[in-house]
């Protein structure tokens, strides 16, 4: 009976899902214990992104402390909207400005990772492609019709959308009969590198792995923190588990 | 040390309060691990306590900042993540020990008389519980905090003739903005706490003038041994308080290993959406409450109707209020009711398929289980008195098995 309802239970937690519906996204591997990827990460996204972007919940002492990189070398390569170590991240570019240029905004990306996923991300930096119907001359297949411009189509190069018609088929009720409906309709099928850019595919994927690396860090820096200390706390308490364990043997051994 | 201890309670009843909750206080010996739940829930709700004060101490309750101020928890405050973590992934598992502590009282007729009063108080904790964890989900105020604020409060909106009132009176305004912060906080760290404080009090006094029940359903009162007190009973101090310590033991491991392993367990315990700002423009596809609250909001979307679904996920709630009269049979522990135990599995899975549904968006699929779930939902209450009251019963023994 209770492992009836204990598996009832366990079994309701991993049921959410929160995919898109038709859209399929690349997996990325993410590896917060790889330093190395995520220091090449912020260096990608402080040049970048964060020209237009706020990372505003993160200081950068915090990113250098955590990243192994010294208050010196923070101060030297990475600090260039301001000059106080301990300031909040925040974009060269004032928002109402980049509102005025792009229509919308520059979204915070410090919680990013956390909203969309890492996949997400990642799949979201490779779908840029050139589009001279929109405004900025980019779209992306993940983000339709997105205002934010490619900024990286100098390494990854342009892309050109290759799009399908499908057939839809679909049954309906017309005036009390059944009819079949066929209509046709555009999806996306590939994209075709029509210009390459300064890196190889395998490069750019590599760069934006590490970029998408450091996203996730920064969308929770306490999880560096708490798998290492985690370790720390499950073995007090299973040391504390086995006194329990002996004391309760030692009071229960008269009872009948 | 014994005069100090004349001197308080010459002033102060400790030595009698001690006797009569702790050791002269007699629990059947044969507890079962549903057992810790009474005490586990008592752990999690002093965490609660402490976690929820460390938190106030940073939380700013303005549509502006909230956001701002708890995302500075996470990422500016020492061990303000730690802090966040206890206070949200407590709320889900105070939730998984309410429902086996609820499940409990069914499996073995808990509720039954002369507990009536026990069970009834132990519910309005639940729903005041539901409400304690709705104020907690609008405080940060990423975007499911408002759009959930703005939809609950909305159902309120259906009450007859005062219901746009009670509205405008529960958001502070037109909108959620502000002033339902600052409300929501009074309301959920003082006012709504101090009543669930003061219902679990009731709830340990009214459990302590009854005594507890026991897997087996037989009172042990029944049978006293030659020193008055009950011969399979044993004093809660020592023999349960060091086999709660074990239990606090083993579910602290469990809560250390979310907090620290899975915090927002795939979203299941902090949804994705929580993680961007309250935004009016930005409307959510799909609004879904907790998984704790899910499997009414499932039942509220079974009827399309506005107002026979808010109907019928009132009388959901209320119903269980009703139990201890709904059940006519002279058996208690569901040990001994095969067909009662039967309809006990399935009103558990009903349950909680609709808090999988609940969860789901709105699409006709989904629709037949809402539907079929209200009806065995209501189903049990309806058929349990006639059930109950021709159903064949296993032999009861006089004594309690070990
Ligand atoms: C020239 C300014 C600019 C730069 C540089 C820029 N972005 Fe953007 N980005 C925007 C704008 C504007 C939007 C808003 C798009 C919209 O809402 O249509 C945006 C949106 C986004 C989004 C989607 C946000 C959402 O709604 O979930 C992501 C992710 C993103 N940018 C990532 C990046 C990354 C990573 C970089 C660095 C490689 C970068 N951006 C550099 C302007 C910029
Ligand atoms: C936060 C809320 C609650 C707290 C802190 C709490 C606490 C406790 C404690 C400490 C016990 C004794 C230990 C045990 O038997 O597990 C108990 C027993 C009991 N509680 Fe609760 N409880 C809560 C909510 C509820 C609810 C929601 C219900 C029912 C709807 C309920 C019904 C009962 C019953 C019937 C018993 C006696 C069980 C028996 O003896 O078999 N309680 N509670």
């Amino acid at each position: 009976m209770n492992k009836i309802i204990l598996s009832l239970l366990l079994g309701l937690l991993p049921i959410v899902s929160h995919a898109e519906q038709g859209l399929k996204l690349d997996h990325v591997r993410i590896d917060l214990s790889d330093q190395a990827s995520l220091q090449r990460g912020a260096r990608i996204f402080v040049n970048y992104c964060l020209s237009c972007h706020n990372a505003a919940y993160l200081r950068y002492n915090r990113m250098g402390h955590d990243l192994g990189i010294s208050n010196q070398l923070v101060k030297q390569d990475l600090l260039f909207a301001t000059n106080k170590i301990g300031d909040r991240m925040r974009a060269a570019m004032p928002a109402a400005d980049a509102k005025k240029w792009f229509g919308v905004a520059p979204p915070d990306l410090t919680l990013e990772a956390r909203y969309r996923g890492p996949d997400w991300i990642y799949t979201y930096m490779h779908s840029f492609y050139r589009d001279p119907k929109s405004f900025s001359g980019w779209n992306n297949t993940v983000f339709p019709h997105v205002a934010m411009p490619f900024v990286l189509y100098g390494w990854q190069g342009e892309q050109r959308a290759v799009f399908r018609n499908v057939k839809l088929v679909s049954h309906v009720m017309e005036n009390g009969k059944a009819v079949t409906e066929v209509t046709e309709e555009r999806v996306f099928s590939h994209f075709v590198l029509a210009k390459p850019g300064t890196m190889t595919p395998k490069q750019y994927d590599l760069a934006i792995r590490d970029l998408t690396n450091f996203m996730v860090y920064m969308g929770e820096p306490a999880k560096l923190e708490r798998i290492r200390i985690g370790v720390y706390v499950l073995i007090f308490l299973a040391v504390f588990l086995v006194l329990a364990i002996l004391l309760k043997k030692e009071y229960w051994k008269d009872v009948h | 040390m014994s005069r100090f201890g004349d001197w308080l309670n010459e002033r102060f009843p400790a030595r009698e309060l001690m006797r009569e909750h702790m050791t002269e206080y007699y629990a059947p010996k044969n507890f079962n691990i549903f057992y810790y739940t009474g005490s586990l829930l008592l752990l999690m709700i002093a965490l609660q306590l402490v976690s929820g004060f460390l938190l106030m101490a940073h939380y700013v309750p303005t549509s502006a900042d909230a956001f701002n101020s708890v995302q500075g928890i996470m990422y500016d405050t020492k061990w303000g993540w730690l802090i966040r973590y206890m206070h949200v992934d407590g709320v889900s598992l105070i939730f998984i020990l309410l429902y086996l502590h609820i499940g409990r009282g069914l499996l073995y007729g808990s509720y039954r008389k002369p507990r009536e009063l026990l069970w009834i108080i132990g519910y309005l904790t639940y729903i005041m519980m539901m409400g304690e964890a709705f104020f907690g989900y609008v405080l940060p105020f990423g975007n499911l905090s408002y759009w959930a604020g703005q939809v609950i409060t909305s159902i309120i909106h259906a009450v007859p003739f005062v219901g746009p009132g009670l509205t405008t009176l529960a958001r502070g305004g037109p909108g959620v903005g502000t002033a339902t912060l600052e409300r929501f906080l009074a309301l959920h760290a003082v006012l709504w706490f101090l009543i669930i404080a003061a219902l679990i009090v009731m709830h340990i006094l009214a459990l302590h003038q009854v005594g507890s029940n026991n897997p087996d359903g037989i009172e042990i009162k029944k049978t006293k041994g030659a020193d008055g007190h009950p011969l399979d009973g044993i004093p809660f101090h020592p023999y349960y308080t060091v086999k709660d310590i074990f239990g606090v033991g083993v579910w602290l491991t469990v809560f250390a290993a979310i907090i620290f392993y899975a915090p927002t367990m795939h979203g299941v315990f902090l949804e994705r959406t929580t993680f961007f700002r309250a935004n009016p423009m930005v409307s959510l596809p799909d609004v879904t409450p907790p998984w704790y609250l899910a499997p009414y909001y499932a039942m509220l979307r079974a009827i399309p109707n506005k107002y026979l679904g808010i109907g019928l996920m009132a009388l959901a709630i209320t119903l269980p209020f009703l139990l201890p009269w709904l059940d006519r049979n002279p058996v208690r522990s569901s040990r001994y009711r095969p067909v009662y135990r039967v309809m006990i599995i399935i009103m558990a899975i009903t349950f909680f398929t609709l808090a999988w549904v609940g969860e789901q968006p709105p699409l006709p699929k989904y629709f037949i289980v809402e539907r079929m779930g209200a009806v065995l939902y209501i189903g049990f209450y309806l058929l349990l008195p006639i059930i109950s009251s021709i159903e064949p019963t296993r032999k009861v023994p006089e004594r309690v098995r070990s």
